[in-house]
C-alpha cells in the first residue's frame, strides 16, 4: 500500500503471501496473494466472513500455522529492532522465531480461556512472557505483572495475581491476555477477533485500553474482525478479505465511504446500522461463500455478484483507484464511478 | 387482525426463574441463581418485541421460562387465545399439550439443535406424527412446503444436517419450528452464529413469515443494531429485571436508564459520522447469585445515589415521557435524558 511513503515506520510487510492447507489430497488456498503494509501507531482491520483467509494470515505472520499448511509463495518482512527479518524465511520453531514470538509481535486470540491454562495462576503466565523476553530480576518481573494487571483496568491486581484463570471473569480474562501480549511492549500486536466472545460493555473497555496503548507506545495493531461496526470506530486501514483474497483495501473513509468492491458495498448493505431506525433498507448477499475446495473459476465473488459478466471468469488484478485504495474488480468503475 | 382477540397474546406477571444451587452431603438446596427475578411484561399480537441484555441477564431463561422449557418458580404466564386467558404455569403436561403448538423457539445454535444422525426428515416425523399430520406422503408434504417456505428445496428433507450450512441450519430451524403453525415463536438469538451476508437472508426470511403468518416474535439478542431494524419494542434486561421498555424509535431516540444508555454507547456504529462518546462502564455484571440491594445497576451507575442502593425502583412510566415507556429508575425525572451521550 502506498509504496512511494516513508518506509521508516513500517513495521511489517506482506507481499504476495500464499498460504495453502494441504488435506486429503486435495489443497486449500487459503491465502491467495495477499499483500499489505502496517505501520506504526496505526491499525489495520481485516474484515471478511468466516472461512476468508483472515485468520490464517495472522498465522502466517506469528508462524503458527498448523502442520498441514505451508506458505508457498511471497514474503513476510518484519523491521524488527535489530533490522529487517523475512519471517517467512525463519525456522518456526527456530530460536530467532522465538524470540520474536510474544515480543516484539504479540497475538490476542478470541478465545481467552483456550488460550489461558487452567492449572498456572494468570500472574505466573504473564511473567513467563517477561522472564523468556527480558533480562530483569524476578521481583522486577512481579512487580512489572502487578503494574500491567492494573494498566488493563484490573481490580486488585496485587491479589489478582495469585489467582488461577477460573477466578476471572471473561473480560478479566481477555484483559490478562492483552496484558501478557502487551508485557515486553510488542512492536506489532495481532489481535483475532478479541472481543467477539465478550459483551458490548466489555467490549468498550478492551477497545479503550487498546487505544491507549497504541497511543502510547506507537504499537502498529493488526485487528482481524467480521464486524462492520468496529472497523469504522477503531481502523485506520481497512483490507476486506473474500476467500484468500484482499478484494479492496484503502483508509478507512475510502472503503468505508466509496466502497469499490462489489462485496464490500453489498456487505454493508446488508447489515443493520444503529441510529437509521426502522425503514432502513437491508440487501443480503445472495447464495453462500462456495466451498474453498471447489471454487468458483475467475472472480470468487462472481457468482454471488449483481455486476457480473463475461470478464469476471478471469480473476482480476489489484489496482490503484487512488494512491492508498486498491480494488479487485474488473467493474469497479461501475460500482463507484470516479468523482 | 382478529377483533375479537385481546390485544396482549401473553403476558407475564411477577415471573421468577431461580436456578437451584445444591451443596453439602445431602445435595439440599443452599443457594440460588436468581436468572429471572420478577418480571412483568405483556406483549402484543402481532409485534416484534425485542428482548436484549448482556450475557447472564436472564433473556434465555426468561425465552424458556414462558415455554415452560425452564421451571419458573413463581409468577404468572398468561396465554390468551379465543379459548380465553390461561396461566401456563398451571397446567399439566397433557393440558399444556395443545398450547406446545401455539409457542415455539428458535434457537441460536443450528448446529447443536439437529441431530446428526437422522436425516432431517426422520428428525422432524415424530412431531409430525405426534400432531397428526397423516401418512408418510402427506407429512413428507408436509416438510416439502415447509421447506420452500424457509428458501430451500423440498427434496433436501432427505439430507443429513452437516450437509447444511450454518445459514441453511438456522433456517431449518425455522422451519422446526413452523411445523406446528404456531402464533408466538421465541427467536433466542437466532442470527448471532451467522455471517454478516446470511444474517441478512435469515432476518428477511422472519420478517417476510411474520406478515404470511400473523406471527408474533419474541427476539432475544444481545446485537442492539439488529433489534433497532427488527423490532416493534424493545425490553432491556439487566440481571433477571427488565430496566426500561419502549418502542423501538423511544429506546434509541429518548433513551432514560442509565444502563440502557452505556449499552447503546458501546456498540461499534459501522458509520463514519456518528461517532458518538463512549460512556465505559466500570467493572462486570454482578453475580445473580447474590444481586446487590437496590437498584441491581447501582455499583456501575455514574448516577447513584444512597436511595438506589436501598430501594428497588419499579418499572413504571415517568412524565414527561411517553406512557408506554416504562422504565426502572429512581432518578429518572431528574436526569432525563442527560446521560446520553
Amino acid at each position: 500500500m502506498g509504496t512511494a511513503q516513508s518506509e521508516a515506520d513500517v513495521v511489517v510487510s506482506v507481499e504476495g503471501l500464499r498460504t495453502y492447507f494441504y488435506n486429503d489430497n486435495r489443497c486449500n488456498k487459503a491465502v491467495d496473494d495477499v499483500s499489505f503494509e502496517i505501520r506504526s501507531g496505526k491499525t489495520l482491520c481485516v474484515v471478511g466472513e468466516s472461512g476468508c483467509g483472515k485468520s490464517v494470515t495472522a498465522s502466517s505472520i506469528m508462524q503458527l500455522l498448523p502442520r498441514l499448511a505451508r506458505i508457498e509463495e511471497g514474503s513476510i518482512t518484519f523491521n524488527a529492532q535489530s533490522g529487517a527479518l523475512r519471517i517467512d524465511k525463519l525456522d518456526r520453531n527456530g530460536r530467532a522465531m522465538r524470540n520474536i514470538r510474544g515480543g516484539e509481535i504479540a497475538m490476542i486470540f478470541q478465545d481467552p480461556m483456550k488460550s489461558l491454562n487452567p492449572v498456572y495462576t494468570v500472574g505466573f503466565q504473564i511473567a513467563e512472557n517477561l522472564k523468556y523476553h527480558t533480562r530483569l530480576a524476578s521481583r522486577a518481573i512481579r512487580e512489572l505483572t502487578i503494574e500491567m494487571l492494573g494498566k488493563m483496568g484490573i481490580p486488585l491486581p496485587e491479589k489478582r495475581v495469585d489467582q488461577y484463570p477460573h477466578e476471572f471473569s471473561g473480560g478479566m480474562r481477555q484483559r490478562a491476555m492483552i496484558a501478557m501480549a502487551m508485557a515486553c511492549n510488542p512492536r506489532l500486536l495481532i489481535a483475532d477477533e478479541p472481543t467477539t466472545a465478550l459483551d458490548v460493555t466489555i467490549q468498550a473497555q478492551i477497545f479503550e485500553t487498546m487505544l491507549k496503548l497504541k497511543a502510547e507506545h506507537g504499537t502498529a495493531i493488526m485487528l482481524i474482525t467480521h464486524d462492520m461496526g468496529v472497523v469504522a470506530e477503531l481502523a485506520d486501514e481497512v483490507a476486506v478479505m473474500y476467500m484468500g483474497k484482499i478484494v479492496e483495501g484503502g483508509t478507512v473513509e475510502e472503503v468505508l465511504r466509496t466502497p469499490r468492491h462489489p462485496y464490500t458495498k453489498a456487505l454493508l448493505a446488508s447489515i443493520p446500522v444503529l441510529g437509521r431506525g426502522r425503514n432502513q433498507q437491508i440487501e443480503p448477499i445472495r447464495g453462500s461463500t462456495p466451498d474453498p475446495y471447489d471454487r468458483p473459476v475467475g472472480c470468487q465473488f462472481a457468482p454471488r455478484c449483481d455486476y457480473a459478466g463475461e470478464k469476471c471468469a478471469v480473476m482480476p488484478d489489484e489496482e490503484y483507484v487512488s494512491f492508498t485504495h486498491r480494488v479487485r474488480c474488473w467493474k469497479h468503475q461501475e460500482v463507484a464511478p470516479d468523482e | 387482525m382478529n377483533d375479537q382477540l385481546p390485544e396482549n397474546i401473553l403476558e407475564l406477571r411477577g415471573l421468577k426463574t431461580h436456578y437451584p444451587i445444591r451443596g453439602g452431603v445431602f445435595r439440599r438446596t443452599v443457594d440460588s441463581i436468581k436468572a429471572v427475578d420478577g418480571v412483568d411484561l405483556s406483549v402484543r399480537r402481532g409485534e416484534v418485541l425485542g428482548l436484549v441484555g448482556e450475557s447472564g441477564c436472564g433473556k434465555s431463561t426468561l425465552g424458556k421460562s414462558i415455554l415452560r422449557l425452564a421451571l419458573s418458580t413463581a409468577g404468572e404466564i398468561v396465554f390468551s387465545s379465543e379459548n380465553g386467558e390461561v396461566d401456563l404455569r398451571q397446567l399439566t403436561r397433557a393440558e399444556l399439550f395443545p398450547y406446545r403448538r401455539r409457542l415455539q423457539i428458535i434457537f441460536q445454535d443450528p448446529h447443536s439443535s439437529l441431530n446428526p444422525a437422522f436425516t432431517i426428515f426422520t428428525a422432524f416425523d415424530d412431531v409430525l406424527k405426534r400432531y397428526g399430520y397423516g401418512d408418510k406422503e402427506a407429512r413428507r408434504a408436509v416438510l416439502g412446503d415447509l421447506f420452500e417456505a424457509v428458501n430451500m428445496p423440498r427434496h433436501y428433507i432427505d439430507r443429513y444436517p452437516h450437509e447444511f450450512s450454518g445459514g441453511q441450519r438456522q433456517r431449518i430451524g425455522i422451519a422446526r419450528a413452523l411445523a406446528v403453525d404456531p402464533e408466538l415463536i421465541v427467536c433466542d438469538e437466532p442470527v448471532s452464529a451467522l455471517d454478516a451476508s446470511i444474517q441478512a437472508q435469515v432476518l428477511k426470511l422472519l420478517q417476510n413469515l411474520r406478515q404470511e403468518r400473523n406471527l408474533t416474535y419474541i427476539f432475544i439478542t444481545h446485537d442492539l443494531s439488529v433489534t433497532e431494524y427488527f423490532c416493534d419494542r424493545i425490553a432491556v434486561m439487566y440481571l433477571g429485571k427488565i430496566v426500561e421498555i419502549a418502542k423501538s424509535e423511544e429506546i434509541f431516540g429518548t433513551t432514560l436508564h442509565p444502563y440502557t444508555q452505556a449499552l447503546i454507547s458501546a456498540i461499534p456504529v459501522a458509520d463514519l459520522d456518528r461517532k458518538s462518546k463512549r460512556i465505559v462502564l466500570e467493572g462486570d455484571v454482578p453475580s445473580p447469585v447474590s444481586p446487590p440491594s437496590g437498584c441491581a445497576f447501582h455499583p456501575r451507575c455514574r448516577f447513584a445515589t444512597d436511595i438506589c442502593r436501598q430501594q428497588t425502583p419499579k418499572l413504571q412510566p415517568s412524565k414527561d415521557y411517553p406512557k408506554d415507556h416504562l422504565v426502572a429508575c429512581h432518578r429518572v425525572e431528574e436526569l432525563g435524558v442527560l446521560g446520553h451521550a
